[in-house]
């Protein structure tokens, strides 16, 4: 089983979402960080005082799947991340040694 | 003689009044950091209470009551003691004192917590209850006696202060400097960037401001008459002028308009109007926003050059704000606008500029020295810095046990 986590642009959220969805992805996690890359910050100003923000909102979505879907899961989620800009992203995958779903107490693939 | 008309507008102008201290609440909350919201809103709201108690039984007699060697009002209407429905002549001939002493409350509870924030983020509440009490029996109440009340030195020489400029704004920054100066800045302030939490929730303490602020000026005429309707108009003209001003400057200099600065700028121009108010024609009140506008914006500018924590600029807004409309208003008074009022140099009575110049002074200085004092000596007593530690914490769980924001 592999995890793949995806940092993307907030309103391109949606989009990679449906693409995973359509692939046969059945669940993920979203969750709001901040961060920088190349990207870099932005300037604010409040009441005169110009601020430097180094950290910029992304979204990381994190999905677990059986080995043979990886590959696929990380095509779809660029394609449907891509917009050419400094800024789209970044992808990583990893190996996940266990899986278990609480409720019925599966594990591994079954549990995903 | 009572009459009907007058009562009522002085009455709806206490409670308008009244509604600035939760604007206030609202307009410096936004600014502050998300763990110190409540405390400072607190700061504001607590001194309705607080002020409001000192007002009955002992503030509005020594700011109004029978006058002594023109510097205090004497403790004959203490607890309210012969202040009834009967007008008092001196005061407004036309309403029960009972109103304007409850209007006059509202104006006493503004001013201290106007001043907190110049301390925002770093003081425990003990400290601040009793720096704000002591403050506004030690400056509030001898000031308003001087410029307002019966007999009051100023008053006799003929000062123009049509809403507060000397008594709340000039007395409010001038605390607010001497603040700075004894409490120090927030930790960390030379390290960290310190951003406004909730913008919007001071852009909705803006506008309730400025909706209170005709009750401040326009009420301040006392009667709903042509003055009040004067004092109406050029308040919404200052303050639109100082919101235009400043953001001009702002996109000028700095690329961009933001919402801050337009907030800062209605406010720079109607604290700036407030002792002009009902003594200056339109265009005069649109000249006085302008000059707010710009002079303000350039002072905060410097305050962050200087590495002040006058943390949401009391000084920079409030004190500058009376400073200049005091003195504007001894340039462009005019009797033809108001002819209980006095002219000013323009219409060719330049002595008036040097009255108002000199209370700007005296008032000042006063208030500045016996704000150090008040300050110096509540830091001794009872302490008046939060430690390193609650500081990290936040005043809103070291100081009050809550959150603002929670699941």
């Amino acid at each position: 089983m592999k995890k793949i986590e995806i940092i993307t642009r907030p309103h391109k959220l949606d989009d990679v979402k449906e693409a995973l969805r359509a692939i046969g992805v059945k669940g993920m996690t979203a969750t709001e960080v901040k961060g920088f890359g190349r990207q870099g910050g932005h300037k604010e100003v409040y009441r005169g005082a110009e601020y430097r923000v180094d950290f910029v909102g992304k979204v990381k979505l994190e999905v677990v799947v059986e080995d043979a879907l990886a590959a696929e899961v990380v095509k779809a989620a660029a394609k449907a991340a891509h917009t050419g800009q400094v800024g789209d992203g970044k992808i990583f995958v990893s190996p996940v040694d266990e899986v278990l779903r609480i409720r019925t107490g599966e594990t591994g693939e079954a549990a995903i | 003689m009572v009459q009907a008309g007058d009562t009522a507008f002085v009455l709806v102008s206490a409670a308008l009044v009244l509604l600035m201290t939760p604007g206030l609440a609202l307009f410096y909350g936004g600014m502050v950091r998300r763990k110190n919201v409540l405390g400072t809103l607190m700061q504001s709201f607590i001194m309705i209470s607080l002020v409001s108690l000192e007002w009955v039984y002992l503030g509005y007699s020594m700011s109004f009551g029978p006058d002594v060697r023109g510097l205090i009002g004497s403790l004959a209407w203490a607890g309210l003691c012969g202040v009834g429905p009967a007008p008092n002549p001196d005061y407004a001939a036309t309403i029960p004192h009972l109103v304007f002493m409850i209007y006059q409350c509202m104006f006493a509870v503004i001013t201290p917590a106007l001043i907190a924030g110049a301390f925002a983020e770093r003081v425990r509440f003990p400290g601040f209850l009793a720096f704000s009490l002591l403050w506004t029996v030690l400056v509030y109440n001898p000031v308003c006696h001087w410029v307002w009340g019966a007999g009051g030195w100023l008053k006799q020489l003929g000062v123009l202060d049509f809403a507060g400029g000397l008594v709340v704004h000039l007395t409010c920054g001038a605390a607010a400097l001497a603040s700075v100066l004894v409490i120090g800045p927030r930790k960390d302030h030379e390290k960290r960037q310190f951003f406004p939490h909730n913008l919007p929730m001071t852009l909705l303490g803006t506008g309730l401001l400025w909706f209170g602020w005709f009750g401040f000026n326009a009420g301040s005429a006392l009667a709903a008459d042509a003055i009040a309707a004067q004092a109406f108009v050029a308040t919404h003209l200052g303050g639109m002028a100082g919101m235009a001003m400043w953001t001009a400057m702002e996109w000028f200099y700095q690329g961009k308009p933001t919402t801050l600065g337009a907030a800062s700028g209605a406010v720079a121009g109607l604290a700036t109007i407030t002792p002009a108010a009902g003594f200056v024609g339109p265009n005069s009140a649109v000249i006085i926003g302008l000059a707010a506008g710009c002079c303000c914006y350039l002072a905060v500018l410097t305050k962050s050059r200087l590495r002040f924590d006058d943390s949401l600029d009391v000084v920079g807004i409030h004190g500058l704000g009376g400073v200049l409309g005091t003195l504007l208003a001894g340039v462009l008074a005019s009797k033809a606008v108001n002819p209980a009022g006095a002219d000013g140099l323009i219409a060719g009575n330049a002595g008036q500029l040097g009255i108002q110049a000199l209370a700007v002074g005296v008032v000042g200085l006063y208030a500045f020295a016996v704000s150090w004092l008040i300050l110096k000596a509540v830091q001794a007593v009872l302490g008046l810095r939060l430690s390193p530690e609650a500081e990290t914490v936040g005043l809103d769980v070291s100081e009050h046990n809550e959150a603002a924001y929670t699941e």
